[in-house]
């Protein structure tokens, strides 16, 4: 028989809380799991009343658990913010097509309106193209690269102030170690962040930082929330899967370790003499980017030269093997700015 | 004894992409009849699983990001692999290892 909830209301525990340990109840979950993500929007100001907020929607667990909570947050303290779902159509057959679905019975169940961007549009390609192209090696870096930019472009078009994006603490603790394991300081020191994106880009934010993947999972179980959860048929791949066995593995043998790992990552300084990349604009789309032409301008441009491999690599070789190669031919050597409002909002 | 085995967030693919199994349990042939999850995992593995058996199960366990619910309450509040089966326990699977 489970123990009782801690918090004495006399009913019966249905979770052992991974952060603390706590035994709850279904309803004291809730409500903690509910007030510590308000909590953590609070402390770190994200929201500003009058505010519109793109909410990245997948149709996955995160995304998902994060419209509700963002819908119920909304309302029961009043942030006056006006909410709206963004999702990123991939063009993957069997995959997105089916969690998209998902997605728009969200939009019904949760009353946001949703706005739905496909890389079809924006690039000339859907991944299943891509796949064809360059197989399933690199393909994920395809993926996220132009999933990255094709957010901001539709939170561009919508002229939201700002996205928030499902990502939960085990993300971040992932990306801590790949970050380390790649020796990426640049993007270790911008991982932890809470917010980022300031001049000139709309500011991301991730309202789950401190939330833990399995607090997620039995929100939604227990709330009975309607997630898609099927895994991407290109992502076998993907190097995340290892770091993420690794830090399951890790959780296993001691529950704080992935905030622990978060807090590691936040404390990690570099010296002041470290050479790290500026950020600039790429000189193609004017995206944001520490290249002068962005990786997603130098995918495109191998792909439509035939080229697959072309922006694959260490960017400094990169960058030289698309200067020389540029204009060779392709009717859409980079990503169309002028389907982009640039500094709406 | 029979149970209700549930798997979702992706764990019902190794399944045979069947959500909810009903199961009977042998006898266990020693006058010992008493199941406990340390056995129930194993021999699921052998008679329920179609695949992949590596992504259900991790030395006497479940693979870690699997979560493990008993009529609807955390395994890890009941003593996961010590907990003793009673008839007509639901046991629920969830992998969180899928998508997001």
């Amino acid at each position: 028989m489970a123990p009782k909830c801690k918090t004495g209301c006399g009913k019966n525990a249905i979770l052992k809380r991974p952060k603390t340990g706590d035994a709850l109840c279904r309803e004291c979950f809730f409500w903690a799991f509910e007030t510590e993500v308000h909590n953590t929007v609070t402390a770190a100001r994200l929201f500003r009343r009058g505010q519109y907020v793109a909410v990245a929607a997948s149709g996955g667990k995160d995304s998902t658990v994060l419209a509700h909570v963002m819908k119920e947050l909304n309302q029961r303290y009043d942030y006056g913010l006006r909410l709206v779902l963004l999702s990123i159509d991939e063009g993957i057959t069997g995959y997105r097509d089916d969690s998209l679905e998902t997605v728009k019975r969200n939009r019904d169940q949760y009353g946001i309106p949703l706005t739905v961007l496909s890389y079809e549009d924006l690039y000339g390609w859907t991944m299943d193209d891509i796949v064809k192209q360059v197989g399933l090696r690199n393909n994920c870096t395809f993926c996220g690269v132009f999933r990255r930019q094709a957010l901001d472009r539709g939170a561009a078009q919508l002229g939201v102030d700002q996205i928030v994006t499902g990502h939960n603490a085990d993300d971040i603790a992932e990306t801590v170690v790949m970050n380390v394991l790649r020796g990426d300081i640049a993007r270790l020191q911008r991982c932890t962040a809470i917010s980022t994106g300031t001049e000139g880009s709309i500011p991301r934010s991730k309202p789950f930082k401190y939330t833990y993947e399995k607090e997620i999972v039995m929100y939604a179980y227990f709330k009975k929330l309607d997630y898609f959860s099927t895994e991407c048929i290109y992502s076998p791949n993907a190097y995340r899967g290892y770091a993420r066995a690794y830090l399951k593995d890790l959780e296993a043998i001691r529950a704080t370790s992935i905030i622990d790992i978060i807090h590691s990552g936040e404390s990690l300084a570099v010296r002041d003499a470290a050479r790290l990349p500026t950020q600039g604009t790429c000189s193609r789309c004017q995206y944001i980017s520490s290249q002068p032409v962005c990786k997603a301008c130098v995918l495109l441009q191998g792909l439509n030269q035939g080229r697959p491999r072309l922006g694959i690599g260490k960017s400094s070789k990169v960058q030289e093997r698309a200067r020389e190669t540029e204009g060779e031919s392709g009717d859409r050597s980079e990503v169309d700015s002028a389907t982009v409002t640039v500094g709406a909002g | 004894m029979q149970l209700t085995v549930e798997f979702s967030g992706g764990a019902e693919l190794l399944f045979g992409n069947v959500k909810q199994h009903r199961v009977t349990l042998p006898d266990r042939g020693d006058g010992d009849s008493v199941w406990t999850m340390e056995g129930l995992l194993p021999w699921l593995r052998d008679n329920l699983l179609k695949e992949r058996p590596e992504l259900f199960m991790q030395g006497d366990t479940v693979r870690p990001g699997i979560l493990v619910l008993v009529n609807d309450a955390d395994w890890e509040l009941l003593g996961q692999l010590s907990y003793k089966l009673q008839p007509d326990d639901t046991v629920v699977f969830i992998s969180t290892l899928h998508g997001g």
